[in-house]
C-alpha cells in the first residue's frame, strides 16, 4: 500500500522522537455486534523538532491515531515508541477550554494540577499569554472569547508545562479562513521559537502544506497511511507569500490525486 | 489599525442600550411580582367576591401578623423552623452531592448502587415520618433526618445527572494535563455539574419547607407548621394565613438567596 517515501525534509533533524509500527485500532459496538477497524497497520516516524501533518478525510482514523499517541485511547496492536521525558501535550479539535476558569487559570491548569507554586506559575503563564497574544484577555472567562481566542488558550495550555511533543487534533478546523490563516502563522512562529516536535492532524490539504515539514496522507477504511511527502519550503515561512510558489500548488495537486485515488479504490 | 473610524449618533447609542435597560427594569419588577397576587386577593376579599371566613383580606392578616411580630411570638416559630430546615438541608445536601459526583463518574458504581437509590427515591418522605419519629423521637433530630432524606435524593440525582453530562473533552483535557482521579473529581466533575447542583439545591429548598410543615403538624411543639396546625384547631383563620405566608416567604427568600449565590458562583452558565 505504502507509496515510495520521499527523502525526509531536513537532514538536520535526525534523531527519532516518535516511532509508530503496525498500529491497529478497532472499535466494537455490542448493540449492533459490529467491529469497525479505525486504524490499520499505521506506520510512521517523526524526528525530533519536526512538524508532521497527517491529512485525510473525516473518519479515516487520524484522530484515533493521535488519541492513542496522547494516551487517551488504548491500541489493539502494534507499537509506539516515544523518546521523550514527559507525556505529549494535546490541543483538541473542539472548544476544550474549561468554561469555569479564566483564561489565565485555563493556561495555568496543568501547572496547578502539579502543584507548582503560585508565583512561579504566574510568571510562566504570563510568558505564554504574551507568546499567544492573550495578555489583554488574561482575566476574561472563556464565554466572552471568540473561537480563535479559545484555540489560542488551548495552544498556550498545551505549551505551559513545556513537554517535548505537541499533538494537535484539527485545532483550527472550526475557525473561519482568515482566523485560521492568522493562527497558522502564529503557530509557525511559536513552533520556531520553542522547537517542539509536532504531530498535527487536519483534513485540509492546504493547511498541511502550509505548516508541515512532512505530510502523511491517510486513506479511510481501513485507516492507513498511503504516502509520505516532504514539504520543501524554507523556514521561516510566510503563510500568504508561500502561496505564490508553484511547488505549493504542485504538492496540493499531488495530495489531492492521492486522496482521490484512495477513495476510488474504496468504491471499487 | 482600522482605516475607518466608526461614529455612532446619540440616538443609535440610546437604541443600543434600550434592551439592557428594559432587562434591568424587568429584573427589579420580578422581585415584587408576587405582591400583585396579594393585591388581587385584598380587592376580591373586600368586595366579598371570595368568602371572608376562609380568605380574610391580606390587610387583616397583616394586622394579625403585626401583633405576632410585636409580641415576638412569630420569631420563636420561624427560628425553630429555620433551624430544622437548615441543619437537615446541610445534612442531606453534602452526602447527596458527594455521592452524586461519585456515581456520576463511576459507571460500575452506578450500575451496582443505582437501583438501590432508584427503589428508595419514590418513597414519599411524609409516609416514613411516623417511622422516623419512632426511631428519633419527637425532638429536632427526627425533623433533621426527614428533611435530610428528601434533600439527599434531589441532590444525588441532580449532581449525578450533571456529572454524566460533563463533556468528554473536559475529562480528556484533565487526563492529558496529568490530573489524578481526585483532581478530576473536584476540578472537572464538580464545576461542570455546578449548574445542575444548583437546580437540585433550589428544588431541595422548596421541598424542605413542604416536608417541615408536614413534620411540624404531626410531632412538634414549635415551628411554623405547628403554628398553622394549632391555629386550625382553634379556627383562627387569620393566624393560619400568617403561618402560610411566613412559610411561603421563607421558601421564596431561600430560593432567591440560592439564585444570587448561583449567579456569583456559576457566572459562565446562562441564567
Amino acid at each position: 500500500m505504502t507509496q515510495a517515501a520521499l527523502p525526509l525534509g531536513a537532514g538536520m533533524m535526525s534523531e527519532t522522537a516518535i516511532e509508530v509500527r503496525n498500529l491497529t485500532k478497532a472499535f466494537y459496538d455490542a448493540d449492533s455486534d459490529r467491529t469497525t477497524v479505525a486504524a490499520y497497520e499505521v506506520e510512521f516516524e517523526v524526528k525530533r523538532g519536526e512538524f508532521v501533518c497527517i491529512v485525510g478525510p473525516s473518519g479515516c482514523g487520524k484522530t484515533t491515531v493521535l488519541r492513542i499517541l496522547a494516551g487517551l485511547e488504548t491500541k489493539l496492536g502494534g507499537s509506539i515508541d516515544m523518546k521523550s521525558e514527559n507525556p505529549p501535550a494535546m490541543v483538541f479539535q473542539e472548544a476544550s477550554v474549561l468554561p469555569w476558569l479564566t483564561v489565565r487559570e485555563n493556561v495555568g491548569f496543568p501547572l496547578s494540577l502539579k502543584g507548582v507554586a503560585a508565583a512561579k506559575r504566574r510568571a510562566r503563564v504570563d510568558e505564554l499569554l504574551e507568546l499567544t497574544g492573550l495578555t489583554d484577555f488574561a482575566d476574561a472567562l472563556p464565554h466572552r472569547l471568540s473561537g480563535g481566542m479559545k484555540q489560542r488558550v488551548s495552544v498556550a495550555r498545551a505549551l505551559v508545562d513545556d513537554r517535548e511533543i505537541l499533538l494537535m487534533d484539527e485545532p483550527f478546523g472550526a475557525l473561519d479562513e482568515q482566523t485560521r490563516l492568522v493562527l497558522q502563522q502564529e503557530l509557525l512562529r511559536i513552533w520556531e521559537t520553542t522547537g517542539k516536535t509536532v504531530v498535527f492532524i487536519t483534513h485540509s490539504v492546504d493547511e498541511a502544506l502550509t505548516l508541515a515539514d512532512r505530510v502523511l496522507v491517510m486513506s479511510p477504511r481501513p485507516g492507513t497511511i498511503i504516502a509520505d511527502l516532504a514539504v520543501p519550503f524554507d523556514r521561516p515561512r510566510d503563510v500568504v507569500e508561500m502561496r505564490r510558489d508553484k511547488r505549493f500548488w504542485d504538492l496540493t495537486y499531488e495530495v489531492w490525486r492521492l486522496l482521490a485515488s484512495s477513495s476510488t479504490e474504496h468504491q471499487a | 489599525m482600522s482605516l475607518v473610524t466608526a461614529k455612532l449618533t446619540e440616538e443609535q447609542i440610546r437604541e443600543l442600550k434600550a434592551p439592557a435597560q428594559r432587562e434591568r427594569l424587568f429584573r427589579s419588577i420580578s422581585y415584587f411580582s408576587p405582591l400583585l397576587l396579594l393585591l388581587l386577593w385584598e380587592v376580591a376579599s373586600q368586595l366579598n367576591v371570595i368568602d371572608r371566613r376562609f380568605f380574610p383580606p391580606p390587610s387583616a392578616i397583616a394586622g394579625t401578623a403585626w401583633q405576632m411580630i410585636a409580641s415576638f411570638e412569630i420569631f420563636d416559630h420561624v427560628g425553630a423552623t429555620l433551624r430544622r430546615v437548615s441543619v437537615g438541608y446541610v445534612m442531606g445536601a453534602i452526602p447527596g452531592i458527594l455521592l452524586g459526583l461519585f456515581l456520576g463518574l463511576s459507571q460500575p458504581a452506578r450500575r451496582v448502587l443505582g437501583p438501590i437509590f432508584a427503589a428508595l427515591y419514590p418513597v414519599p418522605k411524609i409516609a416514613i415520618l411516623p417511622l422516623i419519629l419512632l426511631i428519633f423521637g419527637v425532638g429536632d433530630a427526627s425533623k433533621f433526618v426527614v428533611i435530610a432524606i428528601g434533600v439527599f435524593f434531589l441532590l444525588l440525582y441532580n449532581t449525578m445527572g450533571g456529572v454524566m453530562q460533563t463533556p468528554q473533552i473536559y475529562l480528556d483535557v484533565a487526563k492529558n494535563a496529568g490530573a489524578t482521579r481526585l483532581q478530576t473529581f473536584f476540578r472537572i466533575a464538580l464545576p461542570s455539574a455546578l449548574p445542575n447542583i444548583f437546580t437540585g439545591l433550589r428544588l431541595a429548598a422548596g421541598s424542605s419547607y413542604i416536608i417541615i410543615a408536614a413534620a411540624e403538624f404531626l410531632g412538634a411543639r414549635s415551628g411554623v407548621g405547628f403554628f398553622i396546625w394549632a391555629s386550625w384547631q382553634t379556627f383562627a383563620v387569620s393566624r393560619m394565613f400568617v403561618g402560610i405566608v411566613v412559610i411561603s416567604a421563607l421558601g421564596y427568600f431561600t430560593i432567591l438567596a440560592l439564585e444570587l449565590i448561583e449567579r456569583k458562583l456559576v457566572p459562565w452558565a446562562k441564567h
